[in-house]
C-alpha cells in the first residue's frame, strides 16, 4: 500500500487511538470497588484481542503462502506474526499491571483467558528462532508457514482446554469486571479495539512496504549488473521474486 | 514409418534459485533416448543441483523440465518410478544390512525381494549382504547404493561420479547396471576429463550455474574441459 | 515401452508397511528411543522423591508426576524420531519412491505410538512401586490405560510433525521441546485432570466424561491438520 491509502490510514490511526483514550478516561464509568487503574483494561482487552487476531491472520496468511508459493503471503504472515507477538507483550503487560490493580496479584492462575494467552505466547515466541536456524530461505518459508498455520489452529483448542481446566476446579471467581458490561463500557472497548487494530494495520502496511521496497532496490541494483545478494542468516524473508506459472 | 522416440530430457531454460543467489541459470537442452549426458564443472557449478532438479527431489523455479515426456513439477509422480539416482550418499541405513535395505526400497518401488538378491549376486555382494552396512568398505557401500539405484529398473540413470571409490575390478562388476552397456539413458556428471568424454555422447559445461559448453563429446577436447576449471 | 503406459506408484498401505517395518527393525537392532525414554522416566521418579519430599503421592499430584514424566520422556523420544533419516539419507529414499510422501507421516506416528506404549509397560509398573500411594482397582487402572493411550496418540502426532520440522533446523534438539510443550498443553491438562480422580486415596472416583472427550477431539483436529501439512515439510 503506497500513496493516498497509506496516508489516509496514517491520519485515521492516531485519530482513533486519541479518540479510544478520552472516551476509556472520560465516557468509561469508574469501577466501583477498583479505582482508576482498573481503566488500564481499556488497553489491555484491545491489545489481547488483536494480537489473537493478529495470529490467525498470519496463519491465513501462511495457508495462502502454501497454496500459491507466493513469497509475499510468506512476507505478510511474518510480519503479521510479528507485530502480534510486540503488541502481544505489551497485552501481557498491561495484563499483569491489571492484575495488581484489581486483585493485588501480579498473576492469576484462575484467569482462563489471561493464562491461555500466556501458552498461545509462548508458543509463538518460539517462530523467529525457529525461522532463524533454517537456513535455505525458501524452505525457511514454508516451514514458518506449517509452523503458523499449526500454531493458529492451536488458538482455539487451547482456550478450550484451559477453560474447562479453569471450570472443572474452580467456578469462575473473577470476573472482568464486579457487575457486568454497561454500555458505555461497551462503547469504550469498541472504540478501543477498533484504535488498536488500526494502529496494527498502520504498522503492518509501514513495515510491509519498507521491506517491498528494500528487495526492490536490490533487484533493480541486481539487474544493472551489481552483483548484489543478501548474505548472512536473517529470520525474516527476504527475496521477493514472484513464481511464474509453469509453462 | 518408424516414428522418432521422443527425447529421455528435455530442458528449456531451467532456473534453480537459493534464496536470490541463482544456481542453475537457463540451463536448455536435450538427451536423445538411451544416450549419454556427461556434465562436467567446478565444484559448486551446479552439477548435483542438477541431478536433484531431475530426480524430482527439487522444483525448478523457472523453466520447462520434461522427463519421458512428462513435466515436472506437475507430473513428477508420473516418473518417479523410472527414475534412478546415485549420488554420494548411500541412502542406506549403516545399522540395516545390505539385503534389509535393499529390501525396504524394493518394498517402497514395488520391486521384488528376488530382484534384490539377483542384484545382490550380480555385484558380488551376496556373501556379505546380511551383515550391517557400517561394517563394509567404501567399495562395498558403493556396490550397494548401485544395487539400489538400479532396483526398480530405471529407464533414466542420473549419476554423481558412480565409479568413486570403485576399484577396476568392481567398476567392472557395475558397468552393465550403471555403464553404457546397460543401454539406458543416463547423465553423469565427472571430474575426469579423459574418462568423461570416452563414456559420453553429449557434454555440458557448467560454471556458477551457467551453461558454456553444450556439444557433442567427440567434438570436446581435454583442453576444452579445462578451462572450465580456470 | 509405450507412451501411454500407466505410471507405477506403490500403494499408501505398502509404503506404510514398509517404513514401519524399517523404523522397528532399526530399533530393535540398535535399542536407542526405548532405553532412553525408559530410563529417563525412572530417574525422572526419583528426582520427583527428593524434589517434592513425598514418600508416595495421590490423587493430583500423582497425575501430574505421572503426566509430566511421559511428556518429558517423550520429547526425549521425539528428538530421536528423525534423526538416522536426515543422517543417512533416508528422507531422499521416500522421496525417490513412487508414493504418497503422507505414509512417512504415518508410519512415523504409529512407531513413535509403538515406542510410547512399551515405555509404558516399564513406566507404570515403576511408578506404582515407586511413589503411588493408593492402589487403584482394576477398572480404575484400565481407565488410567485408557486415557494414557489417548494422550500417546496426541503426543506421538504433535512429537512427529515438530519432528520433523526441527530435525530441519540448525538448533534440532532445543526447539523441539520449545515447539512441543506448549501445543501438549491441552493433552496435560485432560490426563493429569482426568486420571487424578482415579488415583486418589480416600473414595477414588471415576473419570469424568469430558476428559477423554477433549483429548480425543484434540487428537483428531492436530491429526487432521498434521496429515494435511506433513507434505510441505517434505517438498522442495
Amino acid at each position: 500500500m503506497y500513496g493516498t491509502r497509506l496516508r489516509l490510514l496514517s491520519i485515521a490511526t492516531p485519530v482513533a487511538l486519541i479518540g479510544a483514550f478520552l472516551l476509556a478516561a472520560f465516557y468509561a464509568p469508574m469501577a466501583a470497588n477498583e479505582g482508576i487503574s482498573q481503566k488500564i483494561i481499556y488497553v489491555h482487552v484491545p491489545l489481547a484481542i488483536v494480537t489473537l487476531c493478529g495470529f490467525v491472520f498470519g496463519a491465513i496468511m501462511a495457508i495462502k503462502h502454501l497454496r500459491t508459493r507466493d513469497p509475499r503471503y510468506d512476507l505478510k504472515s511474518y510480519v503479521a506474526i510479528h507485530m502480534s507477538l510486540i503488541f502481544g507483550t505489551a497485552a501481557l503487560i498491561t495484563g499483569m499491571i491489571w492484575a495488581k490493580a484489581a486483585w493485588g496479584v501480579w498473576w492469576e492462575w484462575r484467569e482462563a483467558t489471561l493464562v491461555s494467552f500466556l501458552i498461545v505466547f509462548l508458543l509463538f515466541c518460539t517462530y523467529q528462532p525457529m525461522r532463524f536456524s533454517i537456513e535455505d530461505p525458501d524452505r525457511q518459508a514454508r516451514y514458518a508457514s506449517v509452523f503458523a498455520i499449526t500454531a493458529g489452529a492451536f488458538v482455539p483448542v487451547n482456550f478450550l482446554a484451559v477453560r474447562l481446566a479453569d471450570a472443572y476446579i474452580h467456578p469462575r471467581v473473577l470476573t472482568t469486571s464486579g457487575s457486568g458490561l454497561t454500555p458505555e463500557m461497551n462503547v469504550a472497548f469498541l472504540a478501543g479495539i477498533i484504535a488498536v487494530a488500526l494502529l496494527f494495520t498502520l504498522l503492518w502496511q509501514f513495515e510491509l512496504t519498507n521491506k517491498n521496497t528494500r528487495f526492490k532496490l536490490r533487484a533493480l541494483r541486481r539487474k544493472l549488473g551489481d552483483d548484489e545478494v543478501a548474505y548472512g542468516r536473517s529470520a525474516a524473508p527476504r527475496h521477493f521474486d514472484a513464481p511464474e506459472a509453469a509453462t | 514409418m518408424p516414428t522418432e522416440a521422443p527425447p529421455a530430457v528435455v530442458l528449456e531454460k531451467l532456473v534453480r534459485r537459493f534464496g536470490e543467489r541463482v544456481v542453475l541459470d537457463e540451463v536448455t537442452l536435450s538427451v536423445p533416448s538411451g544416450q549419454t549426458l556427461v556434465v562436467f564443472g567446478p565444484n559448486g557449478a551446479g552439477k548435483s543441483t542438477l541431478l536433484r532438479v531431475l530426480a524430482t527431489l527439487l522444483r525448478p523455479h523457472r523453466g520447462v523440465v520434461k522427463l519421458l515426456g512428462e513435466a515436472l513439477p506437475d507430473r513428477a509422480w508420473a516418473v518417479r518410478s523410472r527414475v534412478g539416482l546415485l549420488t554420494h550418499e548411500s541412502l542406506l541405513y549403516r545399522d540395516l544390512s545390505a539385503r534389509e535395505n535393499l529390501r525396504f526400497h524394493a518394498r517402497l518401488h514395488g520391486a521384488t525381494d528376488e530382484r534384490v538378491e539377483e542384484l545382490l549376486d550380480a555385484v558380488k555382494l551376496r556373501v556379505r549382504a546380511g551383515d550391517p552396512v557400517h561394517t563394509y568398505s567404501r567399495g562395498m557401500v558403493q556396490r550397494a547404493a548401485v544395487c539400489r539405484a538400479v532396483l526398480h529398473d530405471p529407464e533414466i540413470l542420473l549419476l554423481d561420479e558412480p565409479l568413486s571409490n570403485l576399484d577396476p575390478a568392481a567398476t567392472e562388476l557395475v558397468e552393465p547396471l550403471i555403464g553404457r552397456a546397460s543401454g539406458r539413458t543416463r547423465i553423469v556428471t565427472s571430474h575426469d576429463p579423459a574418462g568423461g568424454l570416452a563414456d559420453g555422447d553429449l557434454a555440458l559445461g557448467l560454471r556458477a550455474g551457467r551453461q558454456v559448453l553444450l556439444r557433442a563429446a567427440a567434438d570436446v577436447t581435454v583442453a576444452d574441459i579445462g578451462e572450465l576449471y580456470r | 515401452m509405450s507412451a501411454t503406459q500407466e505410471p507405477r506408484t506403490t500403494t499408501t498401505r505398502a509404503a506404510i508397511g514398509a517404513l514401519l517395518r524399517k523404523e522397528l527393525l532399526l530399533e530393535r537392532k540398535v535399542p536407542q528411543v526405548i532405553p532412553a525414554m525408559g530410563l529417563f522416566s525412572i530417574t525422572t521418579f526419583v528426582i520427583f522423591h527428593f524434589g517434592l519430599d513425598q514418600r508416595t503421592v495421590e490423587g493430583p499430584l500423582a497425575a501430574g508426576v505421572l503426566s509430566v514424566t511421559l511428556l518429558f520422556a517423550a520429547m526425549l523420544g521425539a528428538n530421536r524420531l528423525f534423526v538416522s533419516d536426515k543422517e543417512e539419507g533416508g528422507f531422499d529414499a521416500l522421496l525417490l519412491a513412487p508414493v504418497d510422501r503422507t505414509s512417512l507421516f504415518v508410519a512415523k506416528v504409529l512407531s513413535f505410538l509403538a515406542f510410547l506404549v512399551v515405555l509404558e509397560i516399564v513406566m507404570l509398573p515403576a511408578f506404582t512401586v515407586l511413589l503411588l500411594g493408593p492402589g487403584p482397582s482394576v477398572g480404575q487402572f484400565a481407565q488410567v490405560v485408557g486415557m494414557l493411550a489417548l494422550a500417546d496418540l496426541g503426543i506421538a502426532i504433535i512429537g512427529t510433525l515438530v519432528g520433523a520440522l526441527s530435525i530441519q533446523t540448525r538448533a534440532r534438539d532445543l526447539i523441539l521441546p520449545l515447539i512441543a510443550l506448549p501445543l501438549l498443553v491441552p493433552v496435560i491438562i485432560c490426563l493429569s485432570q482426568g486420571i487424578a480422580p482415579l488415583l486418589a486415596q480416600e473414595g477414588a472416583s471415576t473419570l469424568a466424561g469430558r476428559w477423554p472427550a477433549v483429548l480425543g477431539l484434540y487428537d483428531l483436529i492436530f491429526g487432521l491438520l498434521a496429515f494435511a501439512v506433513f507434505d510441505f515439510l517434505l517438498d522442495d
